[in-house]
């Protein structure tokens, strides 16, 4: 819409002082918004100096050792444990939103509908420090006592593999942390591809279902075909979340500075590793290597965000193209 | 015939899937909530309110300091974050809504709004907790606002969408001023949605608890003295639920169901406030 009606010339040049001061003050304060980005990185940066001074980048990046007494510290570790649970999020969470937004858009009756879709948004409304509690206190024990040993006597014994299913019946591991954060996701992949799903033209859904296709031959060969670039926004949108996901996978993932195959033992991530000993870190290196953590966090999760906006943006302008 | 049996098959058993993990995620949030009732509602009482946290291993208190150093950071965090949203959001509306500033603050605002807090909480560390030598509430309320903007600023721009430019026009053509068309116009027309933004970021910072963890830190003693280092329910929580003692993880659980409540009463609300205005 144009906006021209209310445009500088036609009242700008008689009420010059009002406009420009209450205009002023907004600009200020959209250019702040993008002040505090800016701030963030920047400062995160000069925090961050001592340690990638002392290690360099790379050498903070590739080394996996830990050790506060030595003072030597590598980000591997954290990384890569932020890196599998969100991914065991994503395997979890994608299948799980698929089906929630594939019965709400196509199959739930209209009482059904907005109900089940109101419920579901709640599961993102409650903070994640009650999911962390809640992992905690109830779904690891749960989870040692019922579902890990049935996968470490199936998968555990597969060859090559096998490996990743073997560890200590605690519940508190980098796989538990995966399902606790996949629960966690689902509701923003599932809103993301509700909303894709329901900009597939009405019309087209009637014309597959009049040449005899199935629900499912609709869903998979008309709609997400045609929101493609939406439902991989949305999952890209549910993975920033799950990367930077503190409180739950806290509780949850068991805070171990060693590497291991298995996906049972404890580990730990970047935003745990950070939220437990940040306030503990004595000297200026410590400090500064945690700070480092946090700066690759935001970076790899300001990509994937990012990557998922665009992707957000081409679908929508998709929609407006396709009216 | 086998091919179309074969093709009905495929469809009953995929909608089939697609029926249980919906009711898989229904069934979490459900046991979810039965945990957090089941063990909250047991330990939700009146000393809750009345009496300060215990220290280690004693028994007794409440949670009185937690609560009310959480309200104070969230009414701080509200009071820098929603002035600073809705200005913004007026600006991505009104008055630069074709500008290359708008468009790079709207695809900015979008990140932060998932960006992760506990970063945010870095950030405030290292720019109050450091200059001012000890952590404190103000740090912890300007950490929540960093979260609050995004999000108001967000709704405020939608809502102020909303309004037809009709009624722009309308209020330029009897000669009003730009400011005057926005606050005497386009901000009382949207005034219901903006409010309703606040309450989405009031509900999303009241169980914010990464950003608290060293701006504020917590307190064991009641003060309401932001220069200093202020008790608030969400890292309670988490200290208490860590902890190894049981009293401890009862008041953990009562004050999760507190949060939880506040926080589930706030989203309702503000979905039967967007409905009427619908």
């Amino acid at each position: 819409m144009d906006d021209s009606a209310v445009s500088e010339e036609a009242t700008g040049t008689r009420y010059p002082l009002g406009d420009l001061l209450f205009g002023g003050v907004t600009w200020l304060s959209a250019a702040g918004v993008l002040l505090v980005l800016g701030a963030i990185v920047a400062m995160l940066w000069l925090g961050a100096q001592p340690a990638f001074a002392k290690f360099g980048f790379w050498g903070f990046v590739s080394s996996a050792e830990w050790n506060p007494v030595t003072e030597r510290f590598g980000g591997l570790s954290p990384m890569l444990g932020t890196l599998v649970s969100s991914l065991i999020a994503i395997l979890f969470g994608l299948p799980v939103s698929f089906g929630i937004a594939l019965f709400i858009t196509e199959m739930a009756p209209p009482w059904l509908k907005a109900p089940v879709g109101t419920a579901i948004e709640l599961l993102a409304a409650i903070p994640s420090i009650i999911y962390g509690m809640w992992g905690l206190f109830v779904f690891a024990p749960f989870f040692a006592d019922h579902i890990q040993p049935v996968l470490t006597d199936t998968l555990g014994e597969l060859p090559g593999i096998g490996a990743l299913f073997q560890g200590p019946p605690l519940g508190i591991s980098i796989f538990n942390a995966g399902i606790i954060l996949a629960i966690m996701i689902i509701p923003f992949i599932t809103s993301v591809m509700r909303d894709v799903f329901e900009t597939v033209p009405q019309e087209l859904r009637e014309s597959a279902f009049g040449i005899g296709c199935t629900t499912w031959e609709v869903v998979w060969h008309v709609i997400l075909p045609m929101t493609r670039v939406g439902v991989v926004g949305g999952i890209m949108l549910g993975l920033g979340r799950a990367l930077g996901e503190t409180m739950a996978v806290t509780f949850v993932i068991g805070n171990a500075h060693e590497l291991h195959l298995s996906l049972f033992e404890p580990s730990n991530s970047i935003a745990s590793t950070i939220a437990n000993e940040f306030t503990e870190a004595d000297g200026e290196v410590y400090t500064a290597s945690l700070i480092a953590l946090g700066l690759l966090l935001f970076l790899i999760t300001f990509v994937i965000l990012a990557l998922a906006k665009l992707m957000l943006l081409r679908m929508s302008r998709q929609e407006g193209n396709a009216r | 015939m086998d091919r179309y049996r074969r093709r009905k098959a495929v469809n009953v058993f995929n909608l089939g899937v697609s029926a249980f993990t919906t009711a898989i995620a229904l069934f979490f949030l459900f046991w979810l909530l039965w945990t957090l009732f089941r063990q909250g509602l047991a330990h939700l009482d009146l000393r809750l309110f009345t009496q300060d946290m215990p220290g280690p291993g004693s028994e007794g208190g409440g949670l009185r300091n937690a609560i009310v150093g959480s309200l104070l950071l969230t009414a701080l965090g509200i009071l820098i974050g929603a002035p600073i949203g809705v200005l913004t959001g007026t600006y991505l509306a009104e008055f630069g809504r074709h500008a290359r500033l708008s468009q790079a603050v709207r695809f900015i605002n979008d990140i932060l709004l998932s960006a992760p807090s506990i970063v945010i909480g870095v950030f405030v560390y290292e720019i109050m907790v450091v200059p001012m030598g000890n952590f404190s509430g103000w740090s912890g309320g300007v950490a929540l606002a960093i979260i609050v903007v995004p999000v108001v600023v967000r709704t405020t721009e939608d809502m102020m969408r909303l309004v037809p430019d009709t009624l722009r026009e309308a209020a330029a053509a009897l000669g009003a001023p730009r400011w005057r068309v926005v606050t005497d116009v386009v901000l009382r027309a949207s005034l219901n949605g903006i409010m309703t933004g606040i309450l989405l970021a009031l509900a999303r910072i009241a169980g914010e608890t990464a950003p608290l963890l060293f701006t504020a830190l917590n307190n064991q003693f009641f003060t309401l003295d932001m220069d200093q280092p202020m008790g608030n329910l969400p890292v309670t929580i988490f200290n208490f639920a860590m902890g190894p003692y049981d009293n401890w993880h009862d008041l953990a659980w009562a004050g999760s169901l507190l949060i939880t409540l506040t926080v589930l009463i706030l989203n309702i609300t503000t979905r039967i406030f967007l409905r009427t205005k619908r």
